[in-house]
């Protein structure tokens, strides 16, 4: 398992990263790898170069801005896990991502950029109505995920901080996996009046209330996940 | 004076393993070599009409590429114990049977370039209808993979022994119940690893590969080569990453990397990488068992009838049919019944070919029969535990001649049995699960026994045969199980110990210098060890090897046959020295003294001394030095008679099982609770060794059972290519386990020693399955169809 031949380009500012992504075509940013490097090594992926984010600075770090949590996109899981300002609501999350060295290593940025429809915090965004800045723009999580491993940004276009407003009422965050560190069959979060849910689509999606109609897949068949969601689902909202 | 076997020394060999200085295949010094990358049909059954490797031969940093096409001028098949001549070539042919089967190899600078090439190989491939399940392979409408077999059945046998037609007849009960186990296999840490260098002018191949036997496999391997024996050197590097039986099957990648070396006239290397283990490596076969147990009202077992189909793949890869023949000799396990029917098939499909993997055929046969017997146990209104003990072979039968040929050397079954479950709490489980199901959880327990073989017989693979060909003039025999040692005391009064037993892991040194220290009067410390099999310079035959679980006692049994020889050797020359008569002496604390006058002494060193600095001063008839080197053969290892009955194995421990579960009604999760584990090895060397044994086939054992298995859909093409999807039990799941040994050392191995590297992998499904089928009857559902995973459980919830 080696990747095929590409170019490494590792920029130490948001606009030269940019000038690279526009500038040759099937370019990917890089940041934690822990997503990205296995598909370069089963060759699923083959960008003709990589633009590492590993030397950008202003990308990684977290504040509070105006009573929202702001993280930078290059921000390492496990640091916004074991960070004071952390919402509970994200830390319990992130506990479920992965394991420990996965996290020491894999960005909140690049979990929400690979936009996998199982992944925790894509679903905390959605349910806590993030805000997902770019170099460019401003998009509502509920405008980011539009597909698998799909979101609204350009090829040219990087992710630079996530705003996190604070929630209002209580929250909750549930998960179903198989074995410890699993991508979930299932996942849940609530924020206040919001509850969204992950593995049941293409996209995470904020719960109407109603029926679930999941796809099933290798391991869950639909009407399992349907099951396991809809325990989640009414757990979390009796939360 | 301290005795060492019995005591939890820690192992020697852990301190470099830890520190990252295990001596691995991938850490063997070679200069420069080449790297491989295999081109891999992505079809499960197609033809291949033509194959052009001119793309990948001017690739960047390539030298030289080999496509199996060419193999039938540069080798011959691998030989394998069934009638049919199955053409198995290290890489198709002219035609792919597996998704994943080799059709090219390439070998490059670098593993990257290798790669890039290997996917510029052309292969020009007309797919044809694969063949993928056992009923599948049991189609007659389906394709042959095999044109010379006509069929996919490569062996059919019925094995008749005692009377089971009047048995059934006889019964007033009789249960019968149908398992379905899909493949699963051990993973080992270190994947598949050669590296080969050829020196033409001596025509001498050698090979470093991470191979761990049985050496039956090196003569195959080197008739397939066309090379006699001494021209092939295969040495196995002091450390390998776990084994479990699955680099058994390492073999036929051997002959690719060897053969790129003999076209590069320079050293080859292939480290295997995760996604080409899981595909391409080797798995325990899926098999569909059916069992019927005639009983008495009483509980009693009058008669064991399987039908069994055991799925190899697309190749019968020695030392497969083994899986379906290892467990003959102890078929019946710990139960007194005498009258059985064995009907045992096995097929082809279009998957990889099969191999050993830990419990190999024992796991399969305790699953048919414990789940059984449970379900005869309900019928009848007896306890499970209750059942058992009524049909436990006693512990004065012993050494007990099963209905098949096994002879159980040792063993005491009803006390293991009761130490169990005294150390599960037994009652105090049911009285819990009766309270849990009054609030509607679905909490089960399960029992699990299996007598546990070691030191296989190499003659049983051949009743795959039928007697007819066995009798045939011209046809030779197979049998035997030996091992070889030797045990030197050098100038300095050290003593050195070197075997060739290619162990995996299991702390060989450690056991064998705990042995050694006893026998001679020392401490482990003053016993160097020397593990290292090399075919050059090992004293090997074909039994040779660690599989089968024989080191304890066959290996240590060896090196304590050579190192009493050699305390023989030490008394003749201290009873020189101190003008006594060897019967008067003992080796104590590195001295010989006379017994009752500690003071009349001679120091170990000394006599070293005069054996090598001044052999022309030792007794008359002594030659110079000390040592010796011995094998130990089993004298119990005779071919299978005309009837089909054979000791298969040497050595039979037993393991009980009590497993406790919880299944979540929503997610379907199997949650244990409770895990005891009963376990006789006969006289224990390490009992830190058995322990880890016991935790890791028990977890193996468990894995297969609840979630691990390799998953093809109904074009054969492999769905579960990465550990993401081959879900391993991890040590976030893993149970405690509450541990409890017996002792009921082995009459036939010199340390009395038996052996326990696979034990709980052939009890761990049975007990989990009795588990969980006894969780789920409150709602009348019996799972039958392995792995249980959460999925499964739901959809027989649906059904």
């Amino acid at each position: 398992m080696k990747p095929a031949p590409f170019e490494y380009f590792r920029p130490t500012s948001v606009e030269e990263a940019v000038a690279l992504l526009a500038e040759h075509e099937d370019a990917k940013p890089l940041a934690g790898g822990q997503s990205l490097v296995p598909m370069l090594n089963f060759r699923l992926a083959r960008p003709a170069a990589l633009v590492d984010l590993g030397g950008i600075d202003e990308l990684a770090g977290i504040r509070v801005d105006d009573g929202a949590l702001v993280v930078g996109a290059m921000t390492r899981q496990w640091d916004l896990e074991h960070s004071p300002e952390a919402l509970p609501l994200l830390r319990e999350a992130l506990a479920h991502v992965g394991h420990t060295a996965t996290r020491c290593r894999g960005t909140v940025g690049g979990s929400l950029v690979h936009a996998d429809p199982t992944a925790e915090l894509p679903v905390c965004a959605l349910a806590l109505g993030a805000e997902l800045v770019t170099s460019r723009r401003r998009i509502p999580a509920e405008e980011f995920f539009l597909s698998v491993f799909t979101t609204a940004l350009d090829p040219d276009e990087l992710l630079v901080e996530i705003r996190f407003p604070t929630p209002v009422g209580p929250t909750a965050f549930l998960e179903h996996s198989h074995r410890h560190g699993d991508f979930a069959v299932v996942c849940v979060a609530r924020s206040g009046e919001r509850i969204a849910v992950g593995g049941v689509g293409p996209t995470p999606v904020l719960w109407d209330g109603g029926a679930i109609d999941p796809v099933g897949d290798l391991f869950a068949p639909a009407g399992y996940k349907r099951d396991v969601a809809r325990a989640l689902l009414e757990q979390a909202a009796a939360a | 004076m301290t005795r060492w076997v019995g005591q939890s020394i820690p192992r020697r060999e852990d301190l470099p393993l830890l520190t990252g200085r295990g001596q691995f295949v991938d850490d063997v010094p070679i200069a420069n070599p080449l790297h491989v990358a295999f081109a891999r049909s992505p079809w499960a059954h197609a033809e291949i009409r033509s194959i052009d490797l001119s793309a990948a031969l001017a690739a960047p940093g390539v030298a030289v590429a080999l496509s199996g096409a060419e193999l039938p001028d540069l080798t011959d098949p691998f030989a394998a114990g069934i009638t049919h001549r199955l053409a198995y070539y290290a890489m198709a042919v002219d035609r792919a049977r597996y998704a994943g089967e080799p059709v090219a190899a390439v070998a490059a600078e670098s593993r990257y370039q290798a790669e890039d090439a290997a996917e510029l190989v052309i292969a020009d491939y007309e797919p044809l209808e694969a063949v993928v399940t056992v009923e599948d392979a049991l189609d007659p409408a389906k394709p042959s993979l095999h044109d010379q077999v006509g069929s996919n059945v490569v062996v059919d046998r019925t094995l008749r022994y005692g009377d089971p037609d009047g048995a059934f007849a006889r019964a007033d009960l009789v249960v019968t119940e149908t398992l379905r186990w899909e493949r699963y296999s051990s993973t080992p840490i270190e994947t598949y690893g050669v590296v080969a260098d050829y020196e033409p002018a001596s025509g001498l191949l050698t090979m470093w590969a991470n191979f761990m036997g049985p050496m039956t496999l090196l003569p195959v391997l080197a008739r397939s080569l066309r090379m006699p024996e001494e021209k092939l050197r295969v040495i196995v590097p002091k450390d390998i990453g776990g084994s479990f039986g699955i680099k058994s099957s390492l073999f036929p990648y051997m002959s690719v990397v060897g053969l790129l070396a003999m076209r590069a006239g320079r050293p080859v290397k292939w480290i295997e990488d995760r996604a080409e283990h899981l595909i391409g490596s080797s798995h325990q076969p899926d098999r569909v068992g059916t069992r019927e147990l005639a009983l008495t009202n009483d509980g009693e077992i009058i008669g064991l009838r399987a039908h069994v189909v055991d799925n190899l793949g697309a190749y019968v890869r020695a030392p497969e049919p083994a899986t379906t023949y290892r467990p003959l000799g102890n078929y019946v396990g710990p139960y007194r019944v005498r009258d059985v029917e064995l009907h045992l098939v096995d097929v082809v499909s279009n998957k990889v070919p099969t191999g050993p993997n830990r419990g190999y055929g024992c796991q399969q046969v305790y699953l048919e029969t414990e789940r059984t017997l449970d379900e005869a146990a309900q019928q009848l209104h007896l306890d499970p535990a209750e059942i058992r003990r009524r049909n436990l072979i006693p512990a004065d039968a012993f050494p007990y001649e099963t209905p098949t040929g096994g002879v159980y050397d040792s063993g005491d079954y009803p006390r293991v049995l009761e130490l169990a479950l005294e150390t599960a709490r037994y009652t105090e489980l049911r009285a819990m699960q009766a309270g849990a199901r009054d609030e509607g959880r679905l909490v089960g327990i399960g029992i699990g026994l299996a007598v546990d073989p070691s030191i296989s017989n190499m003659g049983y693979i051949t009743v795959a045969l039928p007697p007819e060909v066995r009798q045939a003039p011209g046809y030779n025999p197979k049998s035997g199980a030996a091992d070889w040692a030797q045990v030197r005391v050098s100038s300095s009064g050290k003593v050195v110990v070197t075997m060739g037993t290619a162990p995996q892991g299991q702390g060989h040194e450690t056991a064998v210098a705990q042995v050694v220290a006893d026998e001679l009067g020392l401490t482990p410390d003053d016993v160097a060890t020397i593990d290292a099999f090399d075919s050059h310079t090992s004293v090997w035959s074909v039994s040779s090897g660690s599989y089968s679980s024989r080191f304890a006692g066959i290996a240590a049994g060896a090196v304590r046959k050579a190192s009493g020889v050699v305390k023989s050797q030490i008394l003749e020359i201290g009873a020189s020295l101190l003008e006594a008569s060897a019967d008067d002496l003992e080796l104590v604390d590195g001295q010989v003294r006379v017994k009752g006058s500690p003071d009349r002494s001679v120091s170990l060193r000394r006599i070293a001394g005069v054996a090598h600095w001044d052999p022309h001063g030792l007794p008359e008839g002594m030659d110079a030095g000390i040592q010796a080197s011995e094998v130990f053969h089993m004298p119990s290892s005779a071919p299978p008679t005309d009837d089909d009955r054979i000791n298969s194995s040497h050595a039979y421990g037993f393991v009980a099982e009590v497993v406790a579960v919880e299944v979540d009604p929503v997610t379907w999760r199997v949650t244990i609770l409770e895990y005891a584990s009963a376990n006789d090895a006969g006289t224990i060397i390490n009992p830190k060794l058995v322990e880890g044994q016991t935790y890791g086939s028990a977890l193996h054992g468990l894995g297969g059972a609840l979630l691990e298995e390799f998953r093809w859909d109904e074009d054969g093409q492999f769905l579960t290519g990465t550990f993401a999807d081959y879900r391993c039990l991890t040590a976030a799941e893993a149970p405690r386990i509450a541990t409890a040994h017996v002792e009921t050392p082995s009459p036939f191995t010199p340390v009395g020693a038996k052996g326990c590297g696979e034990s709980s992998s052939e009890t761990a499904p049975a007990a989990v399955a009795n588990a969980v089928a006894d969780a789920l009857r409150p709602l009348g559902l019996k799972p039958s169809h392995l792995p249980l995973t959460p999925a499964r459980l739901w959809e027989l919830a649906r059904s």
